[in-house]
């Protein structure tokens, strides 16, 4: 339903002469409807670049190519106009700092009514109706009253509810979420991602949840794709990239990500640091190569392919091979 | 409506220590300014022989000494009789009470004109950042902040009085007033449009720098970001999403402008011969009228006060976290 081809993207240098930065190199993604894909991989990787390209969000510098499907329609080169009715309409989107997404001096009910009535046409009643719904439906108790409340007055937790609300409330077919638990405590992140699964279920909508967190992603996600320097690393179901990771680079994600399990015993172990730092997009070797335990001569000379691995496939030439 | 009673009732209780240090302030400043309403009232009518000055001082109650005098004062306001103005050859409160209605009008136009015009102005200017339009804007606004009122109010009776005869010389009100009320009240706004368009041009520059940053500032917010992915149409994420949370520090800037306000109707009062405050304040200073200018001030405070008590109203409907904040505060 959502596929994504070949997309690139590059922001602009300071002047024309400069070629910029090549943030995103040429990725793929597939996403269904009441499926989960997470993208995980750490900052500058480009993988909330791919999810404003996905929300036709990117500042105007940044220059596009490939293409972008959503239901077999290009989504990726559209005028401000078309923009707008695939913003919210088709896809919803939610951020980081939920009280940052509320504009604080509206009514949090007034905010996810002028969603519904931009996009569903229907008059002040019904759409107020319709957003105390919404607000019940992502697990809101007292949504009429809750509904007159402005955000200063919610928790982060509620508020990321309400940001939910308001991405779901023009009935999208995909969500972005970008980050979207990263703001908050423990107790109420697991509470907000069981709340999105479910809603992918309920709602039969597709999520796509960027996250830099692997056990964010593997607690929620039918597929994950890792990413590095712009590219696809790596794409595997959950259990499989945890307990048996092709890229080296998933591996360092998980060690860090996952400590405990690392150390085995029970004991702290100290969290493993990847040394140097990350190579730019677009190069003529693999990206990881520099900073990669496994790295031999063939991978700095050329770009790995994708291979097939485990439930997945995975961009290395040694991929599942361990540094011992 | 209950928070904004708890409002208006602590701002009217807060008010009454600031008319008692602003009186005393008065007294002090005339006092130490030195010359009295007797030597200015010599000095205009062409002198005098010491001894009839000295008789003079004793009638008008001017000879006691400063406690004597500084006690009269303040029975007279608090049994709010402001006593009698020698320049107006009338009591101070009915000479205020003829003016006030002049000036209130032409500040309150004044203001509603500047802050309107400087916060569509800075808008505009923020949705065009660094284009020509945001430079014309800004400079424009600050060319017409700098220079004197007083020399753009000349400027404006040449061209348009003078030379194109489009408006009134000066004047609150034509002497053959027109018999019907609209014709009455057509005829008050014709007299305004110069004075008003000019004190509001002057101050019009700082609404327009405000609205613009705080207008930068929300067009860059998260929320903003988060209306677009929403799919909100452009005009509506404008207004309710950018100006409407930028509209904050305007409201609180015309509060403290309205004091400035006051000041600047002076010179442009007396510019166009309005019979308002602010020459009636002219008259009564440069002839030494304590009464006058002690009665003028007072409502100069009152005026701001309310003003304020106004701008504190707007202030905590535009901003919901406010209101909390603040009757909390006010032990509601």
């Amino acid at each position: 339903m959502l596929k994504v081809r070949d997309l690139a993207i590059r922001f602009a240098g300071r002047s024309a002469s400069e070629a910029g930065t090549l943030a995103v190199d040429g990725i793929d993604l597939d996403l269904d409807r009441a499926q989960v894909l997470a993208l995980i991989g750490e900052s500058g990787s480009g993988k909330s670049a791919t999810m404003l390209a996905l929300a036709g969000l990117l500042p105007k510098s940044a220059k596009t190519t490939g293409s972008v499907l959503l239901d077999d329609r290009s989504i990726l080169h559209l005028d401000e106009r078309e923009k707008s009715t695939v913003r919210g309409r088709r896809i919803g989107m939610i951020f980081q700092d939920p009280g940052g997404s509320l504009n604080p001096v509206l009514t949090v009910g007034d905010q996810i009514d002028e969603v519904v009535r931009t996009h569903r046409r229907l008059d002040r009643r019904a759409a107020r109706a319709e957003t105390v719904s919404l607000l019940s439906r992502v697990g809101i108790g007292d949504p009429a009253a809750r509904a007159r409340a402005y955000p200063h007055q919610l928790s982060g937790g509620l508020k990321q509810r309400v940001a939910i609300a308001a991405a779901l409330a023009a009935q999208p077919t995909v969500i972005l979420a970008d980050e979207p638990t990263t703001a908050l405590d423990a107790t109420v992140q697991a509470q907000i991602l069981d709340l999105l699964v479910n809603l992918v279920q309920v709602e039969h909508v597709a999520l796509l949840l960027v996250t830099h967190d692997l056990a964010v992603a593997a607690a929620v996600a039918d597929r994950i794709a890792v990413m590095y320097a712009g590219k696809i690393v790596e794409r595997r179901g959950p259990e499989q990239l945890v307990t048996d990771p092709g890229h080296p680079y998933s591996r360092a994600l998980g060690q860090a990500a996952l400590p405990f399990v690392a150390a085995g015993d029970g004991r702290h172990a100290a969290l493993p640091e990847l040394p140097g730092r990350m190579a730019e997009a677009g190069g003529t070797a693999c990206a990881f190569a520099p900073r990669c335990p496994l790295a031999i001569d063939r991978c700095r000379a050329q770009v790995p392919p994708v291979v097939p691995f485990g439930d997945g496939e995975a961009a290395c030439f040694r991929a599942g091979e361990t540094a011992q | 409506m209950g928070r904004t009673w708890t409002l208006i009732r602590r701002r009217l209780l807060q008010a009454i220590p600031v008319i008692l240090i602003v009186s005393i302030g008065i007294f002090g400043l005339l006092e130490l300014a030195g010359g009295d309403a007797v030597d200015a009232y010599l000095a205009v009518t062409g002198g005098g022989d010491p001894a009839f000055a000295e008789r003079l001082r004793q009638q008008w109650g001017l000879d006691a000494g400063l406690w004597v005098r500084f006690l009269a004062y303040v029975e007279s306001l608090v049994t709010l009789d402001f006593g009698w103005s020698v320049v107006m050859s009338k009591p101070v409160s009915v000479a205020i009470l003829e003016r006030l209605p002049n000036t209130a009008l032409m500040m309150g136009a004044a203001i509603a004109f500047s802050a309107c015009l400087g916060t569509l102005l800075g808008g505009i200017a923020a949705l065009r950042k660094g284009t020509a339009a945001d430079a014309g804007i800004t400079v424009g606004a600050l060319v017409l902040n700098a220079m004197p009122s007083f020399w753009i109010g000349l400027i404006a009776i040449v061209v348009f009085a003078v030379k194109l005869a489009w408006f009134p010389l000066g004047g609150i009100a034509s002497f053959d007033r027109p018999d019907l009320a609209i014709g009455r009240v057509l005829d008050v706004a014709w007299h305004l449009v110069l004075p008003v368009t000019v004190l509001g041009l002057a101050y019009m520059a700082l609404y327009v720098r405000l609205m613009r940053s705080a207008m930068i500032e929300t067009a860059a917010s998260d929320w903003v970001r988060a209306a677009r992915a929403r799919g909100l149409p452009r005009l509506r994420i404008v207004r309710r999403h950018m100006a409407r949370p930028a509209l904050l520090p305007v409201v609180t800037m015309l509060g403290l402008q309205a004091g400035n306000l006051l000041g600047g109707s002076v010179v442009v009062e007396t510019v166009f011969a309005i019979p308002g405050l602010g020459s009636l304040a002219y008259d009564a200073v440069s002839q030494r009228d304590l009464p006058l200018i002690a009665g003028i001030l007072l409502v100069g405070t009152l005026m701001v006060i309310v003003v304020n008590l106004l701008v504190d109203i707007t202030y905590a409907r535009l901003d919901p976290r406010v209101t909390d904040d603040r009757v909390r505060a006010g032990g509601a």
